[in-house]
């Protein structure tokens, strides 16, 4: 069922300053397929992850997109910091700002980027609460307000960092849900960081695990 | 009272001084939410120092208009500050702490030693408190002021949506193709600009208060980032009004007046968002 090549990631080597943390990472990423990415903490996940998307630069190697230049049309769906806990800001504030991608040189949304961020909330279905404030959701509200964001920066590929780490088990079910249906129906590709162990068997096609060595598996 | 207000009024450079600082206590709360949540309480106090620093420099070195200084001076520790303070060794309140108190030390170093001054004390004593300084302002002042705070506004409104976006998260700014580094870089000019303007206002001791004050207040009651930041605004001017327009008549300081004034209306939006949330 794979699609195109959508991302490339060539002989990675991953870390900080003098810190090498995984050397050789190489994968190939086709349209409409489920990565995780798993492994113990300090083995570099986040930090492929943070490369990928080029927040940081790979101490070797390269990362190609096909189609979507980095930093344009990817979904990104990052893990809560503090300034958002206090953060006075509606979910449908939250959801808009997914589209500044789309802004160009404009400073303000127009018409189609409000709609689009109307349409996200309805797909996840927090279309009712878009007058809330952030802060004062339940995790399972603020990760959805945060997927349809990311939702709406991308039409095809959605990278998450840990989506279900700070959320119940009814809500991480839902979310899986979400996330699954998302790539099924819609066939966006989804690349996502979990320390879920269960994860990759249940959801994904492929796995990426972080330990001694990198491997891949197809699943 | 009301006839003595009235009264005042009719001067020419009380009006200029109630037009300022109208001006200045707009543009002043327009980016207290973005340093507030991005642990940046201090840097109007941490800036205003610099000023300090810098205007004791130019009065030493006699300039006519010590904005040539002032006003660069502040904006460079700004963008150290703010736009290369996550890469840097020292961090936020350590940094603003530093840079700070070096300024504010050094600032009154310079004027002790070279000032020709018969009334330091008096003079420094304005520069910290503001005082008497809004009724001296000349035309000239009063009109780079007012230009200075319309295009500060101007910016804010047109980046609104770029400064919520970096604020909110600017790792999903960045992916999103957003230049968050740019935009760091705009928000610490547009604060060093503010807090050179606001010196003239309430002293560069409580720039702070002006700066952050409406925000907090604003954030008690209201849920979203643009009622917020239109609640800071309006706060904000009436607090200046309020203080000024008692300062006036009372012949009370300027400066603490007004942020008295903001220390009662926080007080009174704590309780409003009290009330609020048990009816909810």
């Amino acid at each position: 069922m794979s699609g195109e090549i959508i991302l490339t990631c060539k002989d990675l080597t991953l870390g900080y300053e003098n810190i090498t943390l995984a050397e050789g990472v190489s994968f190939t990423v086709s349209e409409g397929e489920y990565w995780c990415i798993t492994g113990e903490n300090g083995t570099g996940k986040t930090t492929l992850m943070k490369t990928i998307l080029g927040l940081t630069k790979p101490l070797a190697g390269n990362v190609e997109w096909n189609g979507t230049a980095a930093g344009t049309g990817i979904g990104y769906l990052p893990q809560q910091t503090d300034v958002q806990r206090d953060f006075p800001a509606s979910v449908y504030e939250v959801v808009l700002s997914g589209c500044q991608g789309r802004l160009g040189m404009r400073p303000f949304y127009n018409r189609s980027d409000r709609d689009l961020a109307l349409l996200n909330m309805k797909r996840m279905g927090i279309d009712d609460i878009s007058k809330r404030c952030y802060r004062e959701l339940s995790g399972g509200q603020q990760q959805r307000a945060l997927l349809a964001r990311a939702l709406c920066a991308t039409g095809k590929v959605l990278v998450l960092d840990e989506p279900v780490a700070a959320l119940d088990p009814k809500a991480t079910e839902e979310m899986y849900e979400l996330i699954t249906s998302l790539n099924k129906e819609d066939g966006i590709t989804i690349i996502m960081v979990t320390h879920d162990p269960e994860a990759p068997s249940r959801y994904a096609t492929h796995e990426l695990r972080f330990g001694q060595e990198v491997t891949t598996h197809v699943i | 009272m009301l006839s003595d207000l009235l009264n005042y009024l009719q001067y020419p450079f009380v009006r200029y001084a109630l037009i300022v600082g109208v001006l200045i206590a707009l543009s002043s709360s327009l980016l207290g939410v973005t340093l507030v949540l991005k642990r940046f309480s201090f840097i109007g106090d941490g800036l205003s120092h610099v000023a300090f620093g810098a205007i004791a420099i130019a009065s030493v070195m006699n300039l006519s208009n010590n904005m040539i200084i002032v006003l660069p001076v502040t904006v460079i520790c700004a963008i150290i500050l703010l736009a290369a303070g996550r890469r840097a060794r020292v961090k936020g309140d350590a940094a603003i702490a530093m840079i700070s108190v070096s300024a504010l030390a050094l600032g009154y170093l310079i004027m002790n030693i070279f000032s020709t001054s018969a009334n330091l004390a008096g003079d420094v004593c304005s520069t910290l408190f503001g005082s008497t300084r809004m009724i001296t302002l000349s035309t000239s002042e009063v009109v780079l002021c007012i230009v200075v705070s319309l295009v500060v506004v101007a910016l804010f409104v047109v980046f609104y949506n770029r400064i919520f976006a970096v604020t909110f998260d600017e790792n999903f700014a960045r992916t999103a193709g957003t230049n968050a580094g740019l935009y760091n870089v705009i928000i610490a000019v547009i604060i060093a600009t503010i807090i050179v303007l606001a010196m003239n206002l309430v002293g560069s001791l409580l720039i702070s208060a002006l700066v952050i004050f409406p925000a907090l207040s604003a954030m008690r009651v209201y849920k979203s980032f643009r009622q917020v930041t239109v609640c800071a605004a309006v706060l904000s001017v009436c607090c200046t009004l309020a203080g000024m327009l008692i300062s006036i008549p009372a012949g009370t300081p300027v400066g603490p007046t007004i942020v008295a004034a903001d220390i009662l209306m926080y007080a009174v939006f704590v309780v409003a968002g009290k009330l609020t949330e048990s009816r909810s």
